[in-house]
């Protein structure tokens, strides 16, 4: 008997080794190919190539950049983009699912009739084709000289949308950006330890500190960081062919937020549906038998309830809508996926750089779930009434 | 379940049913009569562009390029184009049968009688091959187009039918290892899963056609085509894998008990008890994912084959045509919607029919 069991351990020991060491081993094997190929062509492996000027042009940029600058910076460019991106759209379509989501579950016929016609329409069109679309919509917009800007701030035209901007170094944006997150955080860490003890009064008047320090913060960092000599707020205005002043949001940029803005929508509203669905009907009758109104019923019972039942769902969404900024590629949106394939193309160093691509990826995309896994830890329901 | 009771059926009268859903309070008819007048608008701006100040017919060129209206009669030109890519012209009526095959053998696979693994895998394998003996032919009197000259609807139903039919049977194998009882095979296996399924498929798509050459001796390169679809299916299996170990994970422990107090061996557990059950009740979201696989196959594009979304932007490329763009994505879209669309609501009909089975 102990012989038959040492035999299985050994045999089961035996087989695991040889499925590990065979999928080492395989790609082991396939490193060394890439290697022997591209030292067959010339190139030296390494990193040592992210300090090389790429001498090639980005469209679009948040931080400087010119044809002189490294590898690592081009990079970074399409990281931020990429990044920027995600931050412009996912917001927008929770914006739109959520709204979409309340019209297909208010009760009327009409509003979940056309609803359920948002949904149908963009949810059953490939992301891709609706970005192409929405690009030559965009493209086909007049051209500048024959557009007057909308209230004198907004102008719709082909070569891009322009809308009023502040003159304020893109640095001290980005730091404004980061006190508020810091403010986001602390106010999620606060909501789970301090908070959750302390009593309503109090927690107000902190929460109105807290926010009232942030809002000074950043309105500060703003001012120090405008650009000298320049009124704080510029407005687009007609200047021969084109425009001046203000800010020019590119087509590529403005199709990609509008595509994956809609389709993510038409999905996000199908998970915040099934979330108002799986809402018990008594928490609504009771809320009626309390005597709350109508709007009171949906903000204070049903929405909080509905995303607390559907942000697990929700959390799988974004991370996957995020995958869905690469195809940004498709109208030469420099994106991440866009500057690593160009940089493969103009070094040739493809190992490094399809790994420091899945890398990238690996990183946002767990540090997303991350941080909204936390987000969910810290708005879930504590006891017992909403297990599901 | 509205009309549950006797007197509710009475209330489900037209005025009624107008007055209980759109009426029913101030606000009702405030929002009912402004969502009417919006869509009734856009309805008929639409109504406007796509048919009333529309041409349809070639010969009207020019007159299109003035019109406010759509510009079908790029269509009414390119179809073909869109539909078939650059196969040679007297042989498209074969793609068209091809087309029709993959369809066929998919409505087929709805039918219940099939759902047996014999019974679906002789239908895939039957459809494929016809599918394949009749696109690229060099026998049976045919004569042989090679893929390099496959495009349009073809082309996008190929990659898709190839990518499910490898997808399937691998995600069972990448299901079963993630299971196994042994801790390095299924953490390795739960690792790469994840993984793959954290990377956009695009990438993973580019890696396939353009990176991997270099990492393979050359005898193993294959037609970039394949390696594509190699990769799409190993993505696709990936995700596939996560629905079916859901599935496996929603039955009930006593039944993979029972089978071992039966003393069966895994092979029969796995095969007669477990995923018969599993892919039961996996079925919903596994017509979902097959949905998702088949919109995204149109990704492609950007690794640059010429599949119907690519070569709709063909049609409309050149210069004759190029005013006309937006018919040629409508198109393009509606040719999707068709088939996303009936999948999509097909699974929906098979979750409700499911459910009522286990009530």
């Amino acid at each position: 008997m102990s012989a038959i069991l040492k035999n299985r351990r050994i045999r089961d020991k035996l087989v695991q080794m040889l499925f590990v060491g065979g999928l080492v081993l395989l790609v082991l094997l396939m490193v060394l190919t890439a290697r022997s190929n591209l030292a067959a062509q010339g190139l030296t492996s390494g990193f040592g190539f992210l300090e090389r000027t790429t001498g090639w042009r980005i469209s679009f940029s948040l931080i400087d950049y010119s044809t002189s600058s490294t590898y690592a910076r081009a990079i970074l460019v399409g990281l931020l983009n990429s990044l920027f991106l995600g931050a412009l759209s996912l917001p927008i379509a929770t914006v739109i699912g959520i709204a979409v989501g309340v019209m297909r579950t208010s009760g009327n016929g009409m509003a979940e009739l056309i609803g359920a016609i948002y949904v149908e329409i963009f949810r059953n069109v490939p992301l891709i084709l609706q970005l192409f679309f929405w690009y030559a919509i965009l493209l086909a917009l007049p051209s500048p000289r024959n557009v007057e800007p909308i209230l004198g701030s907004v102008a719709l035209t082909g070569r891009g949308i322009y809308i009023p901007g502040l003159n304020v170094s893109g640095g001290s944006v980005l730091v404004a950006v980061m006190i508020l997150l810091a403010g986001i955080a602390v106010a999620l860490w606060a909501g789970k330890t301090r908070w959750a003890r302390a009593d309503r009064a109090r927690v107000r008047f902190e929460k109105r500190i807290l926010w009232a320090i942030v809002a000074a913060l950043g309105v500060v960092t703003l001012w120090l960081g405008r650009i000298p000599d320049t009124p704080l707020l510029t407005l687009p205005e007609a200047r021969g062919l084109n425009f001046d002043g203000g800010i020019r949001v590119s087509p590529e940029l403005m199709a990609c937020v509008i595509a994956i803005s809609i389709y993510g929508g038409a999905y996000i509203a199908e998970i915040i549906r099934s979330g108002f669905n799986a809402v018990p009907k008594g928490m609504k009758e009771a809320g009626h038998a309390l005597g709350l109104s109508g709007l009171q019923i949906f903000s204070r019972i049903r929405l909080p309830l509905a995303i607390r039942i559907v942000m697990p769902t929700l959390i799988n969404q974004y991370v996957w809508l995020f995958k869905a900024t690469t195809i940004g590629i498709a109208i030469s949106f420099t994106d991440f996926f866009m500057v690593i394939s160009t940089s493969i193309n103009q070094s040739g160093q493809t190992l490094e750089l399809i790994g420091i691509l899945m890398g990238g990826f690996l990183i946002i995309n767990y540090t997303l779930a991350w941080v909204l896994n936390r987000v969910n830890d810290a708005i879930a329901l504590r006891g017992t009434q909403l297990r599901m | 379940m509205n009309a549950s009771s006797p007197a509710e059926i009475s209330r489900q009268s037209l005025p009624n049913v107008l007055k209980d859903r759109y009426f029913a309070t101030r606000i009702d008819t405030v929002v009912t009569l402004t969502f009417g007048a919006v869509s009734l608008w856009l309805l008929w701006s639409f109504f406007e562009w796509a048919v009333l100040h529309a041409y349809f017919d070639p010969a009207n060129r020019d007159a299109c390029v003035q019109s406010e209206g759509a510009c079908w009669a790029v269509v009414t030109a390119r179809w073909r184009i869109v539909l078939f890519g650059l196969y040679p012209f007297e042989e498209q009526w074969r793609s068209a049968l091809a087309c029709l095959a993959i369809v066929v053998t998919t409505v087929l696979s709805c039918l219940p009688w099939f759902w047996s693994a014999l019974r679906l895998a002789l239908l895939w394998v039957v459809g494929f091959a016809a599918f394949y003996i009749l696109m690229r032919g060099g026998m049976l009197g045919l004569e042989l187009v090679s893929e390099r000259d496959w495009g349009g609807l073809a082309l996008t139903l190929f990659i898709f039918a190839a990518v499910v039919l490898l997808g399937m049977p691998l995600s069972i194998v990448f299901a079963l290892l993630r299971r196994s009882e042994l801790p390095w095979i299924s953490r390795t296996m739960g690792f790469l899963i994840d993984t793959i399924r954290s990377l956009p498929l695009l990438t993973i798509m580019f890696a396939f056609a353009v990176v991997l050459p270099f990492a393979t001796p050359d005898w193993m390169n294959g037609q970039q085509l394949y390696r594509v679809i190699v990769g799409y299916a190993i993505f696709f299996a990936c995700y596939q894998a996560e629905i079916i170990r859901g599935g496996i994970q929603s039955l009930p422990a006593g039944q993979e008990e029972a089978a071992k107090a039966l003393g069966l061996r895994y092979w029969y557990r796995v095969g007669y008890i477990v995923l018969p059950q599993a892919f039961r009740n996996a079925l919903p979201p596994t017509i979902n994912q097959v949905v998702i696989t088949f919109k995204e196959t149109s990704l492609v594009t950007i690794i640059g084959f010429f599949d119907i979304l690519a070569s709709g932007r063909a049609a409309s490329g050149t210069g004759e045509w190029s005013f006309a763009t937006i018919e040629v994505y409508v198109f393009v879209a509606l040719i999707f919607f068709v088939f996303v669309f009936s999948l999509s609501r097909y699974g929906a009909y098979l979750e409700r029919r499911l459910r009522v089975g286990t009530r």
